[in-house]
């Protein structure tokens, strides 16, 4: 089992033209024949992308997402389309009612995603991103820009704001011999479609997850919520053994540290709050990140 | 990004909010002409830093009893005095740091007569996902301490982007602080200015503290700090104009020319990493190993040979750094070209520290090869943990 994405999942690009777009379908194609069903675009509507790679796979290119969806019955959207447009990307993809649409660009204007925001909470499409490495399924489904080669399907479900922290615990899950069910990035940015409690529920109940790491940063408190949220969960019985992990230790306030999102503003969004809280909920973090997959060995070795 | 008070006044006046009469001046030669063109008989002499605390501020060049970074005159030979004596000179505030920013700029105000101090700013509440006014009758201090010791004197109130500011939500801040007559007239006209100019120019803070009820019973806005959302600049040229680079550091501004993500900090250890994330980590596990970054630096997802060059030359260029640590789990970048760009950028401008380099994902073998072949003393490194104790271990030697 997994969450999110499966071997059924047909996805359609928006912003498949481009460079990035072309060589991440690639190998998304490549990664155990992901559905890469379509592409789109306003003015290539009725054209072929062609891929470079040796099977020679290739994609119809539609002018619309409803149209694409129409036609190939494509259940998510992954958008490369550059900063400027990809809010318009994303409520198109809103509009065609697409039931889950992930968000790679990075740089898009927060006022932007506000008004996205607002749309996507009165519509039934789950974002995941923007600013996010995506999401993989291993040897099943790959959604973005994530590695497939560290990947190894498993026990362990993996949920991030950073993209390469996300790698580091895949590759220690994987040298440590436990495996992934599913690996997300729920993105950088302050405002986002999907948050930890969202994908903590989703692996909570996935029977396959018999644990999970979660990586957090400076800014904002979506660990702490996250946090408490567990602690509620707990108390009726929903937990499972967690691994945790805060970047940002050492920044200056005040600073944003490359991601938009990662900022300690007005004294709040410090390391320290959000390791507190989510050791208070029974969460281990490990203080190196060097050490996701060495503290998770440890932990289930002691349950068991 | 930031900009200067007479900068956000500015931008603020344009939609209507109400803020006193003002002139920027650059040199104290311009400080007569300046107080001239307002009426008088109180001038506020008000220093122009991307820094707050500037009325506690100290001049570092003056007597420690000296008046600090912002001044009454009751005179126009006052005004001049205090301009001579403030511009030119390095002021450090609670938000500067020790070695203070230099005044090069002085924004000349009609005094006004104050009968209280409100606080109001706007911001991007994340919980939420929106724009949320904080409001407080405690203005003139710092918010971060009402929050602490009084939050019940704090309302945060988060504004529909689909309704904008209601009739009911602009009661609700006039209520929250305690406006009446002229100024609670003045509030519900102030509140949807502020609003539209937060949601049309891309503002990251807006932060007017003090908001000040005068004595004739009218709103101003007696200070306005403003920064900007740097993913939305490319749509706001005349924002992009109000850029002041001699407040910013060098090496931010030369990382800023290649789009990397640079931040100058305290210690000796310079990183080159890929992803935001694992660039704050990197500087963490520095920290554990008890030694201290002298950057924050992420190359970026799908950095090009010449782009990682240019971050390797940043680093280098710090004095600070005793160490380079470089840190990169290839996804999308590829250890090859890592591994290029930095052979590329020594062989421009030499070594002269130890570095460590630590390579891991698409194209590691290669990109290993490539350091090991070149003859360059690098010491290679297993995993982040291995690389962290080695560059630490490597400076304390040098030491």
């Amino acid at each position: 089992m997994s969450i999110l994405v499966n071997k059924d999942t047909k996805i359609i690009v928006q912003g498949l033209t481009g460079k990035t777009g072309t060589f991440h379908t690639e190998q998304a194609l490549e990664y155990y024949g992901t559905k890469m069903v379509a592409g789109v675009h306003p003015k290539k509507g009725g054209e072929t992308w062609s891929s470079g790679l040796e099977s020679a796979a290739e994609l119809p290119i539609y002018a619309s997402v409803k149209e694409a969806k129409e036609a190939t019955g494509a259940n998510a959207s992954v958008v490369y389309v550059p900063p400027a447009g990809a809010a318009a990307a994303i409520l198109e993809a809103i509009d065609a009612e697409i039931p889950f649409i992930v968000c790679i660009t990075e740089g898009i204007p927060v006022a932007d995603m506000v008004k996205v925001k607002a749309r996507l909470d009165a519509s039934n499409s789950r974002l995941l991103g923007p600013n996010c490495p995506g999401v993989l399924t291993p040897e099943e489904c790959k959604i973005g820009i994530m590695p497939g080669s560290i990947f190894k399907k498993g026990s362990v479900g993996i949920v991030s704001r950073s993209g390469t922290l996300t790698y580091e615990a895949v590759f220690q899950t994987t040298q440590e011999g436990l495996g992934q069910t599913t690996a997300v990035g729920i993105g950088g940015d302050p405002v986002k479609g999907t948050e930890f409690i969202d994908m903590l529920d989703m692996f909570l109940d996935d029977p396959a997850t018999e644990s999970i790491i979660m990586i957090g940063e400076i800014g904002g408190s979506a660990e702490e919520e996250a946090a408490e949220w567990l602690q509620e969960q707990a108390k009726k019985g929903r937990k499972k053994p967690m691994v945790g992990f805060i970047a940002g230790r050492t920044a200056p306030p005040g600073r944003t540290m490359g991601h938009a999102g990662a900022v300690i503003s007005g004294g709040k969004g410090g390391a320290e709050d959000k390791i507190a809280a989510m050791e208070a909920a029974g969460i281990r973090v490990s203080p190196s990140p060097a050490k996701l997959g060495k503290t998770l060995v440890e932990l289930l070795k002691e349950k068991a | 990004m930031n900009i200067h008070e007479y900068q956000a006044k500015a931008v603020l006046k344009e939609y209507g909010a109400p803020v006193a009469e003002g002139v920027a001046i650059f040199s104290a030669d311009e400080a007569e002409a300046a107080a001239k063109q307002l009426p008088g008989p109180l001038w506020v002499v008000k220093s122009q830093i991307h820094a707050g605390g500037r009325g506690k501020g100290k001049f570092k060049e003056l007597e420690a009893d000296a008046k600090g970074g912002v001044r009454l005159a009751k005179t126009i030979e006052e005004v001049v005095a205090n301009a001579k004596e403030m511009l030119g000179n390095t002021l450090v505030t609670a938000q500067t740091g020790a070695d203070g920013k230099v005044v090069n700029r002085l924004y000349i105000e009609d005094g006004a007569d104050i009968a209280r101090e409100l606080y109001l700013s706007l911001l991007v509440d994340r919980s939420c996902g929106q724009v949320a006014f904080v409001a407080s009758t405690e203005g003139g201090m710092d918010i971060e301490e009402v929050a602490a010791s009084t939050p019940e004197k704090i309302l945060t109130l988060p504004i529909d982007p689909l309704e904008g500011v209601t009739d009911e939500k602009a009661a609700q801040l006039c209520d929250a602080l305690e406006l009446d007559g002229d100024a609670r007239a003045d509030g519900l006209k102030l509140f949807p200015i502020l609003y539209t100019a937060f949601v049309e120019k891309d503002m990251a803070l807006l932060e007017i503290n003090p908001l000040i009820v005068m004595k004739d019973g009218h709103l101003r806005v007696l200070d306005a700090k403003v920064s900007f959302d740097g993913n939305a600049l490319f749509r706001h040229d005349d924002i992009m104009a109000l850029r002041d680079k001699s407040e910013e550091d060098e090496k931010e501004i030369e990382a800023s020319k290649y789009d990397l993500a640079y931040v100058a900090l305290d210690g000796n250890i310079g990183c080159m990493v890929n992803g935001a994330g694992l660039a704050m980590a990197t500087m963490d596990i520095i920290k554990l190993y008890g030694a201290e970054p002298a950057n924050f630096l992420d190359v970026g997802g799908g950095a090009s040979k010449e782009k990682v060059t240019a971050a390797f030359k940043i680093i280098t260029s710090d004095p600070n750094a005793k160490g380079i640590l470089v840190n990169i789990f290839g996804g999308i970048m590829r250890c090859d070209v890592i591994a290029e760009g930095v052979l590329a950028a020594v062989k421009e401008v030499g070594l002269q520290v130890p570095l460590v380099v630590r390579l891991e994902g698409t194209n590691v073998e290669l990109g290993k090869k490539i350091i090991n072949e070149s003859g360059l003393n690098v010491i290679p490194a297993d995993d982040l943990d291995d690389a962290a104790q080695k560059i630490v271990a490597a400076v304390k030697e040098a030491e």
